[in-house]
């Protein structure tokens, strides 16, 4: 047969430049560990406090509530959607979780005590029912993600701004304290829910089906369409998963740092998503996964630790953050191109 | 050949992708006033040649002479500069914007202080599509004109854009025959002006019709090149494939006998389907062992059609009963589950170019063989299998789709599917843009699927395909049906004359 033949042909030929074409696809997962490499060396020799095993644990709990958000985030950026919410989202959830748990008396907000287990359990449903009205607009209204999820950040936003009417709340329920503050042997808990739920995150990316359509979806949608694919289960669904990882890592991150408090989690927004871009995950959907993005949350947290620790003007660190997370991404884009080119 | 030296020369070029070689050392020349005709099976290495004249690859190995000189590309952009311009195989065009617009894109004609002259710009535009025979009001939404206008508009773009050398590339597929005989009259008359034209088909009549000298491209290099008026179309396709084929002869027999209706149970029926602007009251069954033909002109509601069957649309009249039941798929999984299949127009669209071969052919029965835990190797399994059923080259699943030839890609578009195993397969253009040894492979692959009893609707604008492969045939025109063909003699001029 002539077209088998002359495949064959092309396959035989392509050989020798097999080990350059795996380099070339591998780009994008090669490219953020070299980066996170060159970083820990750069701050390691700039600092003597910055390479020991304690500022290493700080990383580590540093990292971890972007971490826990940025779970969700890596299954709605790998389907090609984005979500703008998930701050937002972690912020009414530990505000809810703190509104739900008896405050002292000292604090000013007219809070509803409830069991520890009650007021987790409706945290956690606050935040998957905002979840599943992003769901709901994005694949039954047909709303894109970037302005649905615009919309849920305020309307989540609004929701805390009402509960806690200005004022701040610091009681949790013990077991979001015990996760969330304090360590078993010297590991701080809520480093090691982090490294769960990345773990479990990869594994539903990795080994399940759910996980596999995620991975379709976002490399072809109008594919995994003609496919029989149900997409806008699927769509749906990372943006529930999206929230809920949003609300864990609120409640963790309320008790983390000792306060619920409006506009607590804003930072987290942009952190999240440049961990996941940085890590090499491809905001147009399809590559990528959870490995990616613990090499980018590392990337990050290497970098806003590192800079604290080598003795510059404290305003210059942060226009230099911007340009180390632009070139981060710089990397990412060329090595998708990279990919592209091999794969014509 | 035109006596006189020739506008543009190509010597030795080669081009490789990703280690991959798709042009080997080939010559090419083209001379003023000439229409050269292109033929090559899939992957031979005819648009590659042509995106480089064209200026879309500029990394090339050989020498690139033009007007005697020799220069070399960068962009597009430098092509344009150069007067050259190409039609490519896929519609390019910006739905949203008006028809003169659409034929200005990139030049508008502007006054000295940078505005757009929009009404110089309707005219103009109204006069050149009206020389080439398309009536419309160039300040419409191209977006709502039928695609094979669009085709015709985009394509005049080109012609009037003043080019001097213009390359098109599978121009006609979408065309209804006095369209194309317009495109034909209106190259001709370009040419007889001192134009170079470049014509990509895969209908090799067409090519003899219209080019003046053809080249045949077969594994990336030139194995042929002749004037048209000495050679045929079994010449053609032998230097092409490289040798005689019988079934070739089967494939365009011009007429043939359809067998009488089987009793066989009804697996598919539609009845009074209707969606607006595509489709009036359109019914018709489907029998297990059964393959219906759905025969008619671009734009003449079988797309739309097509995805009604799969679910992706949903009529706004009629139904649809799988096996007797009454069925209303509100997404392509519920017409999956009720055991339909489905293959669009586009590859493009069906498969997964990212990823390995196995796990585009696995993901149909991934609900099958799988709960909750991926299988891996039951998945690479079962691709094998498919692989080498459909002698997919290279026999390797853990390749990236992208790294195949088209014909090869179309059939892992079918292998998907065959693993499934479907009741229904509903196939849109099957071998559009394939090479005749691929058209054939896939002409086999669905002769097997009928004996095994499946129902197969495949739905085509080209009426070899449909002949080749259906025993019953229904033919749309204007989004309804005007004939039925069954236990009759049917030919390809009975089939253009219903249409």
């Amino acid at each position: 047969m002539t077209t088998g033949d002359s495949a064959t042909v092309a396959a035989d030929r392509k050989r020798p430049h097999r080990l350059a074409a795996i380099l070339r696809s591998q780009m994008r997962n090669i490219a953020p560990f070299l980066t996170l490499i060159c970083l820990f060396s750069f701050f390691a020799v700039a600092s003597p406090s910055f390479a020991t095993l304690d500022n290493f644990g700080n990383i580590l709990t540093q990292i971890s509530v972007t971490g826990i958000i940025a779970v969700g985030l890596t299954f709605v950026i790998l389907c090609a959607e984005i979500d703008l919410s998930i701050a937002a989202i972690a912020n009414v959830t530990g505000i809810a979780v703190a509104y739900f748990t008896l405050q002292e008396s000292y604090v000013n907000i007219a809070n509803v005590p409830m069991p520890g287990w009650a007021a987790i359990l409706l945290a956690l449903a606050l935040c998957a029912l905002l979840g599943l009205v992003n769901a709901f607009g994005l694949t039954v209204i047909g709303i894109p993600s970037f302005i649905m999820t615009l919309a849920m950040m305020q309307i989540a936003a609004g929701i805390s701004a009402l509960l806690v009417r200005g004022q701040i709340a610091y009681k949790v329920p013990p077991l979001v304290t015990t996760l969330g503050s304090t360590s078993i042997g010297g590991i701080p808990w809520i480093v090691i829910v982090a490294a769960l739920m990345l773990l479990g995150g990869h594994l539903v990316l990795t080994y399940t089906r759910f996980g596999r359509y995620v991975y379709m979806v976002g490399g072809n949608r109008e594919a995994a369409e003609y496919s029989g694919l149900n997409v806008k289960l699927i769509l749906g669904s990372v943006m529930v998963i999206s929230a809920v990882c949003a609300g864990i890592g609120g409640m963790l991150g309320v008790a983390h740092f000792g306060s619920a408090q409006q506009n607590e989690f804003d930072t987290y927004l942009l952190d999240s998503i440049a961990a996941v871009v940085v890590g090499g995950t491809s905001l147009f959907g399809g590559r990528g996964g959870i490995g990616n993005t613990i090499v980018g949350l590392f990337v990050l947290g290497v970098l806003n630790n590192g800079l604290d620790h080598v003795n510059i003007d404290s305003f210059l660190k942060i226009l230099i953050r911007g340009l180390i997370l632009l070139a981060a991404l710089i990397i990412n884009v060329y090595a998708q191109r990279l990919r592209e080119r091999t794969a014509e | 050949m035109p006596a006189g030296q020739p506008i543009l020369e190509l010597q030795e070029i080669t081009k490789a992708f990703g280690g991959v070689e798709a042009l080997r050392g080939v010559d090419f020349a083209l001379s003023p006033g000439e229409i050269h005709g292109l033929v090559g099976e899939n992957g031979a290495g005819k648009s590659t040649l042509m995106k480089i004249i064209a200026g879309v690859h500029a990394d090339f190995s050989g020498r690139f002479i033009l007007d005697g000189k020799e220069t070399r590309f960068r962009s597009v952009r430098d092509a344009h500069a150069a007067g050259i311009a190409m039609v490519h195989q896929e519609l390019s065009v910006a739905p949203d914007l008006s028809v003169a617009e659409n034929v200005f894109l990139g030049n508008q004609p502007t006054n000295r202080l940078g505005f757009v002259q929009w009404r110089r710009m309707a005219r103009e535009a109204g006069e050149q599509l009206k020389r080439f025979g398309i009536d419309v009001d160039p300040m419409s939404r191209l977006g709502d004109l039928p695609i094979g206008l669009q085709q015709l508009i985009e394509i005049a773009r080109v012609l009037f854009s003043g080019a001097r050398i213009i390359i098109l590339d599978e121009p006609t597929s979408a065309l209804s025959p006095p369209e194309v005989e317009r495109l034909f009259a209106t190259l001709k008359r370009l040419r007889d002006e001192g134009t170079s034209i470049v014509f990509i088909s895969h209908f090799i009549e067409d090519i003899l019709r219209v080019s003046d000298v053809v080249t045949v491209f077969r594994n990336g290099r030139k194995v042929a090149e002749t004037r048209a008026a000495e050679t045929s179309k079994p010449a053609l396709i032998e230097a092409m494939i490289g040798k005689g084929r019988e079934a070739l002869e089967e494939t365009y027999t011009h007429d043939i006998m359809l067998p009488p209706p089987a009793e066989r149970p009804v697996v598919l029926n539609a009845s009074s389907l209707s969606l607006a602007r595509s489709l009036r009251d359109v019914s018709f069954d489907v029998r297990a062992g059964e393959v219906l033909g759905i025969y008619g002109f671009m734009g003449c509601g079988q797309l739309e059609l097509a995805r009604i069957l799969f679910g992706k649309l949903r009529p706004d009249q009629g139904t649809l009963a799988v096996a007797g039941d009454q069925k209303t798929f509100r997404s392509t999984a519920d017409a999956r589950r009720a055991g339909i299949a489905f293959v669009p127009e586009s590859r493009r669209d069906m498969l997964f170019h990212q990823e390995p071969v196995y796990k585009n052919i696995s993901i149909s029965v991934l609900d099958r063989i799988s709960s909750l835990l991926l299988k891996p190797s039951r998945e690479r399994e079962i691709a094998m299998r498919q692989v080498d059923q459909l002698r997919i080259r290279p026999a390797a699943v853990e390749l990236d789709l992208g790294m195949l030839s088209g014909g090869n890609q179309q059939k892992v578009a079918l292998a998907k599917w065959l693993s499934y195993p479907p009741r229904l397969l509903v196939l849109c253009e099957p071998t559009r843009g394939m090479d005749v040894g691929a058209k054939d492979d896939v002409i086999h692959i669905v002769r097997d699927l009928r004996a095994k009893g499946l129902a197969v609707i495949v739905l085509s604008t080209e009426p070899e395909t449909v002949l080749s492969l259906a025993d019953r045939v229904i033919v749309l025109k204007r989004g309804a049906v005007v004939r039925e063909f069954a236990n009759e003699r049917i030919s390809k001029d009975r089939l253009l004359e219903a249409a």
